[in-house]
C-alpha cells in the first residue's frame, strides 16, 4: 500500500550500493604529521630572513621576515604574517595581510587584510576584505576582469619604498594612483 | 506645543538621538539616510566610477561600492591627517596640505564621500578642501557631504557604515580635538562655488545631507 520497497530501490533497476563501511579516523603518528605539512606546499620566510629582490614561486607562502622588490606567486596564497614587512610589488593568487605591505598588490582571487594588517599601495583583485581596525591608504579596483589580466601581466620595476608621510607633505605614495585614475 | 500635540503626539516626535533598537545587530546605532540611493544612482550612470572616499577605510563600504556598483575607490583618510597635524601642533598648515593632497588628475572623479568632515575643519581647511574636491570632481560628478545642525563639541569621529541604500551604522571613535562650529547652509554654499546643490535633507538625527553636483560640461 505504501509502497516502501520503491522508495528504497535505485532508479533504472540498477541493483542498491552496499552500505559504506563507518569511516575510521586514524591518530596520525608525529611522522605522518610531517610529512602533510610538507605536502601542504607552504614556505615560511622566517623573521630574521631578508630578501631584496624577486621572488617568484609555485607553492603557498607565508613570509614573516622582510622583502622588497617584488613578489610572484601566480597560482597560490601569499600570507604576510604579523612580522613581515614588505615593500614590493605583489603578485599572487590570494594574498592575507597580517603584516605590514608598501607597494601594489594584485591577485586573481582575493585580497584580505586582517585586524592590524597594513596596505599602503594600490590594490586589484575582484574580491577585497578589509577588517575593523586593518590600514589601508590607496586604491582599490575590483574589476574582475582588470585584475584577472594584471595577475596575469609581468609586473614593472617594483615601487621604490616611500619615507611615511610628514605633517604637512602629502605621501607620494599617491602618485600611482593618480596615474591609474588617469 | 499646541493642544493638539498634548493630545496626540507626532510620530516624528520621537527622540532621534535614540535609534531604533532593531535595526542595530552590531551595538553601533543604525541611522536612515536619504541622500545615499541618490548618490549611488549618479555613480551608476558611470561604466567605471571612480570614488574618493575621505574617511577611514571601512571594508564593508569597499564591498559595497567595488563589489555591487564596480567603483575603483580611492582611500583617502582626511580624519587622520587632521589628527595627526593636531598632535604635532601645526594645524596652520593644514590647509596647504590639503591643497595639495589630492593627487588624481582633475576632473576624473565620480564622486566624493566626504563625509561630516568639513565639521570637524576650521574655516581655512574647510575653503582648502572643498576647492581641492572642486578640481578632481568630474562634471556631472557629485559630492556628498553630511553636516550636523545641533551644536556638539565631542571629540569622537564617526565612521559610517553602509548597511543597505537606505541606512547607515554610525561608529563613533576617538578624535584629537573637538568637532568645529556648525556652519549655516549659506556658508556651506559658499565653499563650493563651483557645484549645485541637487539635493538636501534635514535628518531626524539633526544632520543635514547635502548632495553637490557639478555640472555636466564643466571642465577645471
Amino acid at each position: 500500500m505504501w509502497k516502501r520497497d520503491q522508495a528504497v530501490q535505485p532508479p533504472s533497476g540498477q541493483p542498491a550500493a552496499p552500505p559504506s563501511p563507518a569511516p575510521t579516523v586514524a591518530t596520525p603518528s608525529p611522522r605522518a604529521e610531517a610529512s602533510q605539512f610538507l605536502e601542504r606546499d607552504n614556505v615560511n620566510i622566517g623573521k630574521s630572513v631578508v630578501i631584496k629582490g624577486e621572488l617568484n614561486g609555485s607553492e603557498d607562502l607565508t613570509i614573516e621576515g622582510q622583502v622588497e622588490g617584488t613578489i610572484q606567486l601566480r597560482d597560490h596564497v601569499l600570507t604576510i604574517g604579523p612580522n613581515g614587512k614588505i615593500k614590493a610589488q605583489v603578485f599572487a593568487k590570494s594574498v592575507i595581510v597580517l603584516g605590514e605591505v608598501t607597494g601594489n598588490v594584485t591577485a586573481s582571487e582575493k585580497v584580505d587584510i586582517r585586524d592590524k594588517g597594513s596596505v599602503d599601495g594600490d590594490i586589484i583583485s575582484p574580491r577585497v576584505a578589509i577588517a575593523e581596525g586593518a590600514h589601508f591608504r590607496g586604491s582599490v579596483d575590483m574589476q574582475r576582469k582588470s585584475g584577472a589580466t594584471a595577475a596575469t601581466t609581468q609586473p614593472q620595476a617594483a615601487k621604490p619604498a616611500t619615507a611615511p608621510a610628514t605633517a604637512s607633505q602629502p605621501s607620494p605614495q599617491q602618485q600611482p594612483a593618480a596615474a591609474a585614475a588617469r | 506645543m499646541s493642544l493638539l500635540d498634548l493630545i496626540t503626539p507626532r510620530k516624528m516626535d520621537r527622540d532621534p538621538r535614540v535609534p531604533r533598537a532593531a535595526a542595530a545587530p552590531a551595538g553601533d546605532p543604525v541611522f536612515s539616510t536619504k541622500a545615499l540611493r541618490k548618490f549611488i544612482s549618479s555613480l551608476t550612470r558611470q561604466d567605471t566610477p571612480v570614488l574618493l572616499d575621505l574617511g577611514p577605510v571601512v571594508g564593508e563600504n569597499v564591498s559595497f561600492f567595488g563589489e555591487r556598483l564596480g567603483c575603483k575607490i580611492f582611500v583617502e583618510d582626511i580624519f587622520k591627517d587632521l589628527d595627526r597635524h593636531v598632535r604635532a601642533g601645526n594645524l596652520e598648515a593644514f590647509p596647504e596640505f590639503l591643497a595639495g593632497r589630492f593627487a588624481q588628475a582633475a576632473n576624473t572623479v565620480h564622486g566624493i564621500l566626504c563625509w561630516d568632515l568639513i565639521d570637524h575643519l576650521d574655516r581655512a581647511s574647510a575653503q582648502a578642501l572643498a576647492t581641492a574636491l572642486n578640481r578632481v570632481l568630474a562634471s556631472d560628478g557629485t559630492l556628498l557631504a553630511f553636516f550636523s545642525t545641533a551644536p556638539t563639541r565631542d571629540a569622537r569621529y564617526t565612521k559610517f557604515i553602509i548597511v543597505d541604500d537606505l541606512n547607515m551604522r554610525h561608529r563613533a571613535y576617538p578624535a584629537a580635538r573637538t568637532r568645529q562650529a556648525n556652519m549655516p547652509n549659506r556658508d556651506i554654499l559658499r565653499l563650493f562655488p563651483g557645484l549645485h546643490v541637487s539635493d538636501s535633507f534635514l535628518l531626524q538625527n539633526n544632520q543635514r545631507e547635502i548632495l553637490f553636483r557639478k555640472p555636466a560640461g564643466t571642465g577645471h
